[in-house]
């Protein structure tokens, strides 16, 4: 029997077989969840601080729909329907200038400024101590446990420290951001390179030895093509992590543009719009940012022969 | 150090014949583990001359493996002595002495055929045309022309092994040191190589090591079979074939042929090696 004699009789009796089939049809379905526990979320939070309005201008008997509508339509919602973020999105950013201050790219930009600059040091410094790591005893040996004890630190104790320590010593604007980011980025990437240069299997090292090759030709005609695909899984991770970094970066520190400025000032009015947008907007960037790194991954790799 | 007498052997030694390729004298290699020393090889000796193909056969843990790591200096000895090209197995592994061949291919899979062939040569940072001419022609004597610009997994098995082949011998070494090369590939193809293999010591007259656990495979290639005994690894007989040099699958089913593999069939039993 084939494949397809057995598949056809269960797509005729599940009628969700053909639209679950592919990817777009679970995600739909996801998003499409999402919204509708969101619009219910809005609904049952804002409906407490809806009474008080109907309570004090003295409103009985409102019915139910215009309760519903009243509830997604607040200035200064509990939690903001899914429409009111939308519209807040396309005000500050389509609607917007770029160089104006209330411009959600114009944060956004100065945020990913520094989540990339952090980003490079970040990966550059983790590579770096996994070339160190893996090839002496001594640095595994001593770097190591500071490495992983590091990532204990809240990020959120240390972040202005940093940038005061750093102010002090001349340095401000991007950098001691992006310190932050690096702060957390480095740590995946070291740890997934570690395990990277170190996966070669023994044969591999053997073949190495019975050449007679030094270390340095090893690390690179073995190690470092061995450890790519680990690389770019790491840059994911640290990536996102480095973004997070710029925007606590921008918390603490009364910084004046930025997502974390944004989502600062939101709180300090109880502007919950802006919060959520400018916190949509992160996912966005943190969602591209590692889109863009699995589609280099996937160049990469297929340069190199190794994706199928 | 050496010791007079032990100069004196080897002086005597150098002025009866050429040196062997390899000479092992005496050797023991005793792996220490938690549970209590394990010999993996116990007084070996053997002299290996040029131009030999050699086989090294006995049951799995008789250290035949272990004693080919010891030539390329995979593995240090505990006792005895062994000179490879008339120095340490290391110096010549300094010296790419010797072309290693493993049990799996063990292509680099992000690199092409070619490329794969390519990286001693580029550890030994020959020329590019040295190394053009080197892929080209070790990739023919195994027939792989034309398959340079392949990546190894489009490549089958038997295909890859041959690839691996070719990487040895790019080296140029006089020793080839083979462990196990056919093990994982089909009978069908595992005795094409074989032809291949022999026609190839005909062509390039190498001095071949050849790990396998085949009494086939042993009696077909060899001109001296090594047989090897666990618990501890030792050397039970030394077979020198009167098999001609030129020889073709047929000669498997000829008397000679069938008595060399029934004297190494004997010596594996008398080894204990199909016990347990």
């Amino acid at each position: 029997m084939t494949d397809t004699a057995l598949a056809a009789p269960s797509r005729g009796l599940n009628p969700f077989a053909g639209l679950m089939a592919g990817t777009a049809g679970p995600v739909t379905v996801v998003v499409l969840a999402i919204f509708a526990i969101w619009y219910v979320a809005a609904v049952a939070l804002n409906t407490p601080f809806q009474m008080d309005m109907y309570e004090r201008g003295d409103q009985t008997d409102v019915p139910f729909t215009q309760l519903v509508s009243d509830t997604l339509a607040q200035e200064r919602p509990v939690l903001p329907a899914p429409h009111q973020v939308a519209v807040e999105i396309w005000n500050t950013t389509v609607e917007k200038k770029i160089t104006s201050k209330r411009s959600l790219i114009y944060h956004s930009g100065i945020t990913l400024s520094s989540t990339l600059l952090g980003f490079l040091i970040g990966t550059g410094l983790g590579i770096l101590l996994a070339i160190g790591i893996v090839h002496s005893r001594v640095l595994d040996k001593s770097l190591m446990p500071w490495v992983i004890s590091s990532q204990t630190i809240p990020i959120l104790a240390i972040a202005p420290m940093i940038i005061v320590v750093l102010n002090a010593i001349g340095i401000s604007g991007l950098l001691p951001k992006a310190m932050i980011s690096t702060y957390l980025s480095f740590f995946p990437v070291t740890v997934g390179m570690v395990k990277g240069l170190r996966s070669p299997e023994i044969m591999h090292m053997d073949l190495m030895h019975t050449y007679s090759a030094t270390r340095v030709q090893a690390f690179w005609k073995l190690r470092l093509p061995y450890a790519v695909p680990y690389l770019f899984t790491s840059m994911k991770i640290g990536m996102a992590a480095s973004l997070v970094g710029a925007i606590v970066g921008e918390l603490p520190t009364g910084a004046v543009a930025g997502l974390g400025a944004r989502l600062l000032a939101g709180s300090y009015y109880g502007q919950t719009v802006q919060i959520w947008s400018a916190l949509l907007m992160a996912a966005f960037l943190a969602g591209t940012l590692v889109a863009l790194i699995g589609l280099v991954e996937r160049l990469t790799l297929k340069r190199m022969g190794m994706a199928r | 150090m050496l010791t007079a007498s032990e100069i004196e052997d080897g002086l005597e030694d150098a002025m009866r014949k050429p040196d062997p390729v390899i000479d092992i004298d005496n050797l023991s290699l005793t792996f220490e583990t938690n549970d209590g020393p394990v010999h993996a090889l116990s007084d070996i000796d053997l002299k290996i001359e040029e131009g030999d193909f050699v086989s090294f056969i006995g049951p799995s843990g008789c250290g035949k493996t272990t004693l080919l790591r010891v030539i390329a200096d995979l593995e240090q000895p505990t006792a005895g002595s062994i000179t490879v090209n008339g120095v340490s197995p290391e110096a010549a592994r300094l010296a790419r002495a010797y072309g290693y061949v493993f049990q799996a291919a063990a292509l680099y899979p992000w690199r092409t055929i070619a490329k794969n062939v390519a990286l001693p040569l580029e550890i030994m940072g020959l020329s590019r045309d040295e190394q053009n001419r080197r892929i080209a022609r070790n990739m023919e004597l195994v027939n792989l022309s034309g398959f340079e610009k392949k990546f190894p997994w489009q490549l089958s098995g038997g295909m890859q092994q041959r690839a691996s082949i070719a990487r040895a011998l790019a080296v140029e070494p006089d020793l080839l040191l083979m462990d196990e090369p056919f093990g994982a590939l089909d009978e069908i193809v595992r005795d094409h190589l074989n032809e291949q293999l022999l026609q190839l010591w005909a062509k390039t007259n190498k001095t071949v090591v050849f790990v396998t656990h085949s009494i086939p495979e042993a009696v077909f290639l060899s001109s001296k079979i090594v047989v090897l005994c666990p618990r501890p690894g030792r050397i039970y007989d030394v077979i020198e074939s009167d098999l001609p040099r030129e020889r073709t699958l047929d000669i498997r089913e000829t008397p000679q042929f069938l008595k060399i593999a029934h004297r190494v069939r004997e010596g594996l039993k008398a080894g204990h090696s199909y016990e347990d």
